[in-house]
């Protein structure tokens, strides 16, 4: 058989919301989301319920990425 | 070779719908007889330069007596091969204003700058480029061993964030009362001089946006931009940005010719026609009157028409479409007087452009002496 082969996983992961992959632990930090209507930041775990704790909006947004982009001006 | 004389059926060139003679013939071998051959003691006598203004922002002169091909060569230089410093590299730290990284980043790059003029036309050297290798992008190893770039980097940065103004009025509508840095302008742009830059670069010198009145993009409370800027030196061929004019271009001087009198109230007419300035109302004097043949025969005192100034022309050609004065004028153009007007974006003198866009041509001639040298070898 060649490498190139498929190999199905011997192992199927359990489905998991941790994009990160942080890892099994039950509760995983925190990440921090920004409500989409007052814009409050809303730290959730795994399995918390998506909804804003100050006003309860279900929309949030992932917070922008602390490393630097480069661009080209043109 | 005599002076590039433009013949009649050369010089009525501009009908009402239709522009003919278009090519120049005065070249070797077109018409019999005459030698029209390039050569320089009868280009130094008939070439002339005459300046129309010169300001550091606009300058507008002519070039009487010289070939459409250089003239033009001289107008694309200037556009695309004279080099300038813009933004060409941007680190985004953080953007949280409404307008895309992207977005923001090409704006920046647009931005033009202007600095000490020594420092920017000879301190500063060319940034090694990014050489596209078809496929991937392969850096100049130079780059890597270098670790000096005050030469051919210029640090910039925009570091702004809107907060709410507590001292404005309740209920102010007006953002840019109500926030503070509710816009940002290219004056929010900092220049951060390192290495040898501090003295080419210091004081009235320093690298800071031409116009600093340029929106670059919009805030509100609590949104900010953080971002780090490179700017390099580039030609204008390679990004518009690097173009160091506003528009290079060239006409050719207008010829208004008056075949027959234009009197009374044709004359006024005939004015009108023209921007302001074109044609000017003169009185027909007795010797004009008394002269047979001259079309003026018994108008005496009357107005005339005559060309004054043909150089404000802008060849409308509105006056081909009155019946009126149908054969009574001839439409045309000097072939070898081109007006240039050249427009700077600040970072050169609009006059030092055009003597650099000749520096430009001489050495291209002279690597094409040169490899013609060695082909024949």
């Amino acid at each position: 058989m060649s490498r190139e082969a498929y190999q199905p996983p011997v192992s199927a992961p359990a489905p998991t919301r941790d994009a990160f992959g942080s890892g099994l632990a039950s509760d995983g930090p925190a990440i921090n989301y920004l409500c989409g209507d007052c814009n409050s930041k809303v730290p959730l775990k795994r399995g918390d319920p998506i909804r804003c704790k100050e006003c309860g909006h279900r929309v949030l947004y992932k917070e922008r990425t602390k490393r630097m982009v480069q661009f080209e001006a043109r | 070779m005599a002076p590039i004389q433009p013949s009649q059926e050369e010089l009525d060139r501009i009908n009402a719908e239709t522009v003919t003679n278009v090519t120049s013939t005065d070249f070797p071998g077109h018409w019999p007889g005459e030698d029209n051959s390039w050569s320089l003691p009868s280009f130094r006598k008939t070439f002339k330069i005459n300046i129309h203004h010169n300001d550091p922002l606009e300058s507008s002169f002519s070039l009487v007596g010289i070939d459409a091909a250089v003239a033009n060569a001289f107008r694309r230089i200037m556009i695309a091969e004279i080099p300038s410093v813009a933004i060409e590299a941007v680190f985004v730290h953080n953007n949280t204003s409404v307008i895309q990284d992207e977005v923001l980043c090409q704006r920046l790059g647009l931005v033009p700058f202007k600095g000490g003029k020594e420092g920017i036309q000879q301190f500063l050297k060319w940034h090694p480029r990014k050489k596209d290798d078809g496929m991937n992008t392969v850096v100049e190893e130079e780059e890597e061993e270098n670790t000096k770039f005050d030469y051919n980097t210029i640090i910039l940065s925009l570091k702004i964030a809107c907060t709410r103004n507590r001292e404005a009025e309740k209920g102010e509508r007006d953002p840019l009362k109500a926030y503070h840095n509710a816009h940002v302008y290219a004056r929010d742009i900092q220049f951060k001089p390192f290495g040898r830059q501090e003295q080419y670069f210091s004081g009235e010198d320093a690298i800071r946006p031409t116009n600093p009145d340029i929106l670059v993009a919009k805030l509100r409370p609590g949104q900010c931009i953080d971002v780090d800027m490179h700017a390099f030196k580039g030609v204008g061929s390679d990004h518009a940005k690097f173009s160091p004019v506003a528009t290079a271009s060239y006409r050719l001087l207008p010829t208004i010719t008056i075949v027959k009198p234009i009197l009374g109230k044709d004359a006024e007419k005939f004015a009108r026609c023209f921007p302001q300035g074109v044609i000017g109302l003169e009185k027909v004097d007795k010797k004009e009157a008394q002269r047979k043949g001259s079309g003026y025969e018994g108008h005496e005192g009357e107005i005339k028409a005559v060309v004054v100034d043909p150089m404000k022309d802008t060849v409308s050609r509105e006056c081909l479409r009155h019946e009126e004065f149908e054969g009574k004028v001839k439409l045309g153009r000097v072939r070898d007087h081109f007006i240039f007007s050249v427009e700077s974006v600040g970072q050169w003198e609009s006059d030092a452009l055009f003597l650099e866009s000749v520096k430009v041509l001489k050495t291209k001639c002279e690597a094409l002496k040169q490899n013609l040298q060695t082909m024949n070898r």
